[in-house]
């Protein structure tokens, strides 16, 4: 209502409004210009109507007062139907609907107010002298607040003296809802907020709020004016085309004042800037333009590079690195690819929820049947985007790229055939012991073999027959324990001994086979030891040596020496050249691993202090050190100084067995948990390899004495015999190639192999294991 | 007496790197321009070896531009023309604001314009380099020949693209240089062979264009104008080097009739539409005899370490020889629902003859009735009255047919049948690689081929 009232306020202010401008404000003022243009049939009709609706007068709500009271200036008065909607539409609305009339469509308007709109006589009555409001909101003077404040009061408001509104009684829900059935007009009811009063919606009201829900005009009459003259009118809701500003021309001025004085004199302003303009030309500041040619406007191209020309070698020129052309696409990127191509549910799903820029490919593969299928790429111009941004963003730099063949970074393998010799296949089982088969022994001369057993028997065996030379049973009683836990053939070729570690004993036997003369030799050099007695005197005596007189009956099955020790005996092992001999008692503390001299049968202590529980010892073969591993350390001593001179660090839990290379510079050590570590004494202190192949603990480790080859015996039953190529050349690091795994002793107890050693001049392979047979492969 | 002390950062690295806001202090333009700078001009940011020591004990993340690199462009005569330009807005708003319409329409006549000739010159000192970093260039130049008119991008440059892609196909066809093709889900790429360079460009799919909203377009265009006349001064010298007009003038462009469908077009108009119908050859300069072909001597191979080093290119020569009269003497026809630039491009560039219903697009050379089609392109599955007399096939046959230099048997290439998939021919597979057997089929069909022919 706002912009029609303000306009109605003040008519006077748009009388000299030139008819030109369309202006909302102008159109409403100047009915005394329009009212010669009415047609009267219509005037007539509105004057009847108008008298007949003369009592809806007092109906009219508070807005309609207002007009009411423009009227009178205006002489204008609002039709029945427009009166009716402004009682029902709310206030809102109503506002929204009026200011799109007024604004936007103006020149209907006119019309309509033409005809619906009727001058009101002149003698029109004080609107203050009688209340023209029946409606409760008039009455209640709270004024706009929320309505919510009255909610615990029986009163909704005050009146304009100032007496209660009470509120109107309100069934429960029982009643809303006998209501609801009962009452044909429930659904079009509403209640005023304001009073708390029911209203009945009228079939207009309705139609109204149809109207304005699909966005038509609210007013249902608009369409009544379907026959307009004007074409433009195409929407039916519009009201009619007037064609107000009229291309023909009118008898009568728009206005009625005289042309001003400034019309008619040539402007000053004018003449001032056309006299700049003749100085600039005439001074040649000011030039006139000049019409353009189309070759103008187009790019010239011509021939930038000349044939014949040298390209210039500019410094920049030399360092410009050009942009990295983006990779071509692959079999994936196709419209059609193969399905193997295609992505599963899960892929794509790991596409899906991987960052754009881990993503392998930045594009999903898809197959469409027909290329008419084919949509544009989504992410097209993101792309070309990008390899823009790439491109004057991204610093260039030269990368040297390696150009290695990864098959050039894998050794290479010697071949299964430059690898042989070496064991296969088994050859014999050697039978006969009763228990499990500990340890084993083979001559010098690779021609008998010794073994030791649980069951307190030591075997001599001839290598090629398999057949049992000769048992020697221990007498449990004066020795302890019957377990043989160690044998160990003298490596000297010219003396045929045999140290056997049982219980707390060592005995030295003579098997008394083979070359008969080494065997007499053997016997006639221990006679004719005799012990010198400064030497017994003074010192400590670490183990006690006893002789077997030739009258004992021990004497007949080859026992020459008895060393006494005292505590358990685990492992004895001769020097190379087989005068001395060590043995190991892991519970001896400071004396658990002493040095005996044969030729003089004498016992040292090499260590006075324990660093660990030993495990095993070794000599050198050829120079004077003596390996003892300890639990987790290999110590290298030097005999000679005295001194430690390495200490290797395994790095496994526990070892088991240690063997050394005949060269001495490298050896082995298997260790329980399953592991084979080699050392190159000569690089580091750490293994240069380690060889995890076994299942379980590691039990014995065993190198050939000629050829490249070691052994390493495990409890899963297995004897893994691989290729160690040890070279003359320093820099080159050793070979380590596994090549066999000899399957044959069967798992008892939870032991499998126990010991392997191999022969001496042949590529065979000795084991003995839990199954209580010695088994050979050759 | 004693040296003076040095202080730290006054040489080496710190002194020859600077970061971007110190560059655009330097040249005293805003951020925008010297983005365009960049781009026009290829200068691009380096990594020093040492940030920290470059940035004065700092580790704080920056752009590092070469100090050389800055005092090049600061010799460039364009960023007056920026200035210019800056200026130039100036008035012209003020002049809008002030309703001013003489001004305004004088102030606009004035717009200050700049040329890149000098650039692309020093960017690309021989023609080598330039034919060697066309690849975005072309894919860029397709992209904006390709896109709807618009408010994103000034038609300006979306017409300059179109007409300069369509001298570059005229050129591809006429030297028939084009060498593979292959429909991705991303676009159709290209690969052609100009003058021992391999240019690889994709064009997009036409249908359902959308803008994407991340992307900015100024920065694109700011490369397309620098593309664009690239691409002309490349376009240029290449017809020139196979004796062509430039700009371009059709053979037969004067003797074609008017047809409705031209009728209300301008002249230049006309012209553009029929150039780019591209079913017309280009009218060469020296009218009547073309040079003939270069045949190789042969030379004793005695220097070389590849005996049969001669007799190999020649086999090469040969190949390419037969690729690019692949289509020679079909005669094809291209239902409406095939894209018909792509596939009369690709036709033509292998000596077929192709025509489409004039209603399509002008520049149809015969009708669908005519007889003498061998071949008809169509992407349904069934067709309503064929001839006996052409076969009828999906448009992936032209394209597998030219990444195999030969003709392949058109059966399960029949419209409704399902088509094998189409493999890529840039992918070269080293060994040990995995190879789809479709491609392995090919590769034995080919060697298998060859063998025949041999014998």
């Amino acid at each position: 209502m706002s912009s029609k009232s303000r306009s109605k306020r003040k008519p006077d202010q748009f009388d000299f409004v030139d008819k030109g401008v369309n202006d909302s404000d102008s159109s409403e003022s100047e009915e005394s210009v329009y009212s010669g243009l009415e047609e009267e049939p219509d005037t007539s009709e509105e004057d009847q109507e108008q008298s007949s609706n003369q009592s809806d007068n007092d109906s009219s709500d508070n807005d309609d007062d207002e007009d009411i009271t423009l009227d009178d200036k205006s002489g204008l008065e609002l039709s029945t139907e427009q009166r009716k909607e402004l009682s029902t539409a709310s206030d809102d609305e109503l506002n929204e609907i009026n200011d799109q009339r007024y604004t936007g469509n103006v020149k209907s308007q006119n019309r309509k107010q033409q005809k619906q709109i009727t001058v009101k006589t002149a003698d029109r009555p004080d609107e203050y002298d009688y209340d023209s409001s029946d409606e409760e909101d008039i009455r209640n003077t709270v004024g706009n607040i929320p309505l919510e404040w009255y909610r615990e009061y029986p009163h909704i408001g005050y009146d304009i003296e100032g007496n209660r509104l009470l509120k109107p009684e309100k069934g429960d829900q029982l009643d809303e809802f006998l209501n609801k059935m009962d009452n044909p007009n429930y659904w079009r009811t509403v209640t005023n907020k304001m009073t708390g009063q029911n209203v009945v919606l009228s079939k207009e009201d309705l139609g109204l709020i149809q109207n304005l829900q699909s966005s038509k005009h609210p007013d249902s009459m608009a369409e009544n004016y379907q026959s307009s003259k004007h074409p433009d009118s195409m929407a039916e809701n519009y009201q009619p085309w007037i064609d107000f500003f009229t291309h023909e021309k009118m008898i009568h001025p728009v206005t009625n004042h005289p042309q001003h004085k400034r019309s008619f004199i040539p402007s000053k302003w004018e003449k001032l800037k056309v006299g700049q303009m003749v100085h600039a030309l005439k001074m040649g500041w000011m030039k006139p333009t000049k019409a353009k040619t189309e070759e103008e406007e187009e790019e010239n191209f011509y021939m930038l590079w000349k044939e014949d020309e040298e390209s210039e070698i500019t410094r920049r020129y030399r360092a410009h690195l050009p942009a990295p052309k983006m990779p071509l696409p692959s079999h994936a990127e196709s419209y059609n690819p193969p399905p193997e191509y295609l992505l599963t549910k899960e892929e794509e799903e790991k596409w899906q929820n991987m960052e754009p820029e881990e993503r392998r490919m930045n594009f999903l593969p898809q197959k469409y049947p027909s290329l008419r299928l084919v949509p544009a790429y989504k992410r097209f111009i993101n792309e070309r985007f990008e390899r823009c941004l790439d491109l004057y963003l991204c610093p260039r730099k030269p990368k040297i790229r390696m150009n290695i063949n990864p098959e050039d970074l894998i050794p290479k393998l010697p071949k299964p055939r430059d690898l042989q010799p070496f064991p296969t296949a088994q050859a014999i089982v050697y039978r006969g012991h009763s228990d499990i088969v500990r340890t084993i022994s083979v001559d010098p001369t690779g021609q008998w073999l010794v073994s030791g057993s649980d069951d307190g028997s030591v075997r001599f065996w001839e290598v090629s027959t398999g057949r049992c030379m000769k048992s020697i049973t221990m007498e449990t009683g004066s020795l302890g324990n019957m377990c043989i836990r160690s044998v160990a053939w003298n490596p000297h070729p010219d003396v045929s001994l045999v140290a056997i570690a049982m219980g707390q004993t060592v005995i030295l036997v003579n098997p008394g086979l083979g070359d008969k003369m080494v065997t007499n030799n053997t016997d006639n050099v221990l006679h004719s030891f005799s012990p010198t007695e400064e030497e017994s005197m003074g010192k400590k005596v670490y183990a006690d040596w006893s002789s077997i007189d030739t009258s004992d009956k021990r004497f007949e099955n080859g026992f020459r020496l008895l060393l006494q020790h005292p505590k358990e005996v685990s492992q004895v092992t001769w020097h190379g050249r087989g005068d001395y001999f060590a043995s190991v008692m892991p519970k001896g503390d400071s004396m658990s691993v002493l040095i005996h001299q044969l030729s003089r049968r004498r016992s040292q202590n090499p260590f006075n202090k324990s660093k660990g529980m030993v495990q095993c010892v070794l000599f050198h073969p050829v120079r004077p050190f003596l390996f003892v591993a300890t639990q987790r350390y290999v110590r290298v001593y030097n005999l000679l100084k005295q001194e430690l001179s390495k200490k290797l660090m395994t790095n496994c839990k526990w070892v088991s067995s240690m063997a050394v290379h005949s060269g001495g510079d490298n050896i082995i050590i298997g260790s329980y948990d399953c592991r084979l570590s080699w050392f190159d004494l000569d690089v580091s202190t750490k293994p240069y390899q380690t060889l995890r192949h076994h299942k379980r603990a590691v039990r014995a480790v065993n190198y050939h004495r000629k050829y490249p080859l070691f052994a390493s015996a495990s409890d899963d039953g297995t004897v893994i015999v691989c290729h160690g190529m040890v070279y003359n050349d320093l820099l080159k690091n050793p070979l380590i190639v596994p090549v066999k795994i000899l399957k044959g002793h069967a798992i008892s107890h939870d032991l499998g192999v126990l010991d392997c050693v191999f022969h001496p001049s042949q590529p065979w392979v000795f084991s003995c294991g839990a199954d209580t047979t010695i088994r050979l492969f050759t | 007496m004693g040296r003076e002390r040095r202080k730290k950062y006054e040489k080496g690295e710190a002194t020859a790197f600077m970061s971007r806001n110190q560059a655009i202090n330097k040249l005293q333009l805003t951020l925008a321009d010297f983005r365009r700078l960049c781009i026009l001009k290829g200068i691009y940011p380096h990594e020093p070896k040492h940030k920290k020591r470059v940035n004065k004990g700092s580790t704080v993340h920056k752009t590092y531009y070469l100090v050389k690199d800055i005092n090049f462009l600061a010799h460039e005569p364009i960023i007056n023309k920026f200035r210019e330009f800056k200026h130039f807005v100036r008035r012209l708003k003020k002049a809008i604001n002030k309703r001013n319409k003489d001004a305004e329409q004088r102030i606009r006549n004035n717009k200050p314009k700049y040329k890149l000739d000098h650039i692309v010159r020093e960017r690309y000192p021989s023609f080598q380099d330039a034919l060697g970093d066309l690849d975005d260039c072309l894919s860029m130049c397709f992209l904006f020949g390709t896109m709807p008119q618009g408010a994103r991008v000034h038609m300006e440059y979306i017409n300059h693209a179109r007409k300069l892609t369509v001298e570059f196909m005229h050129y591809i066809i006429a030297s028939k240089s084009l060498r593979k093709v292959f429909i991705s889900i991303k676009g159709i790429y290209f690969q052609a062979e100009v003058m021992g360079q391999q240019l690889t460009w994709v064009v997009p799919h036409g249908l359902g264009y959308q803008h994407p909203d991340d992307v900015d377009y100024r920065v694109m265009q700011t490369f397309v104008e620098f593309y664009t006349t690239l691409l002309g001064f490349i376009n240029f010298k290449l017809y020139h080097s196979i004796n062509l007009h430039y700009p371009p003038k059709l053979e037969l462009d004067a003797a074609t009739p008017v047809d409705e469908n031209e009728e209300n077009m301008t002249e230049k108009e006309r012209y553009q539409e029929r150039l780019s119908a591209l079913s017309q050859t280009l009218r060469s300069l020296d009218e009547g005899g073309g040079e003939e072909e270069v045949q190789l001597d042969e030379f004793p191979a005695v220097e070389t370490d590849d005996p049969d080093r001669v007799e190999k290119a020649k086999v090469e020569a040969e190949k390419i020889k037969k690729l690019q009269n692949l289509f020679k003497g079909l005669k094809f026809f291209l239902n409406r629902e095939v894209p018909r630039e792509t596939l009369v491009f690709i036709i033509r560039s292998f000596g077929g003859d192709v025509s489409w219903h004039k209603s399509v697009a002008v520049g149809a050379t015969y009708p669908e009735s005519d007889e003498s089609i061998t071949h008809q392109i169509v992407d349904r599955p069934q067709t309503k009255n064929q001839y006996l007399s052409r076969y009828y096939v999906q448009p992936q046959w032209v394209f597998d047919c030219v990444n195999n230099t030969s003709l392949l048997p058109m059966e399960s290439y029949f419209p409704g049948a399902t088509l094998p998939p189409h493999l890529s021919p840039f992918v070269e597979e080293a060994e040990g690689d995995y190879v789809p057997p479709e491609r392995q089929a090919l590769i034995n069909r080919q060697l298998g081929l060859q063998e025949d022919s041999g014998v």
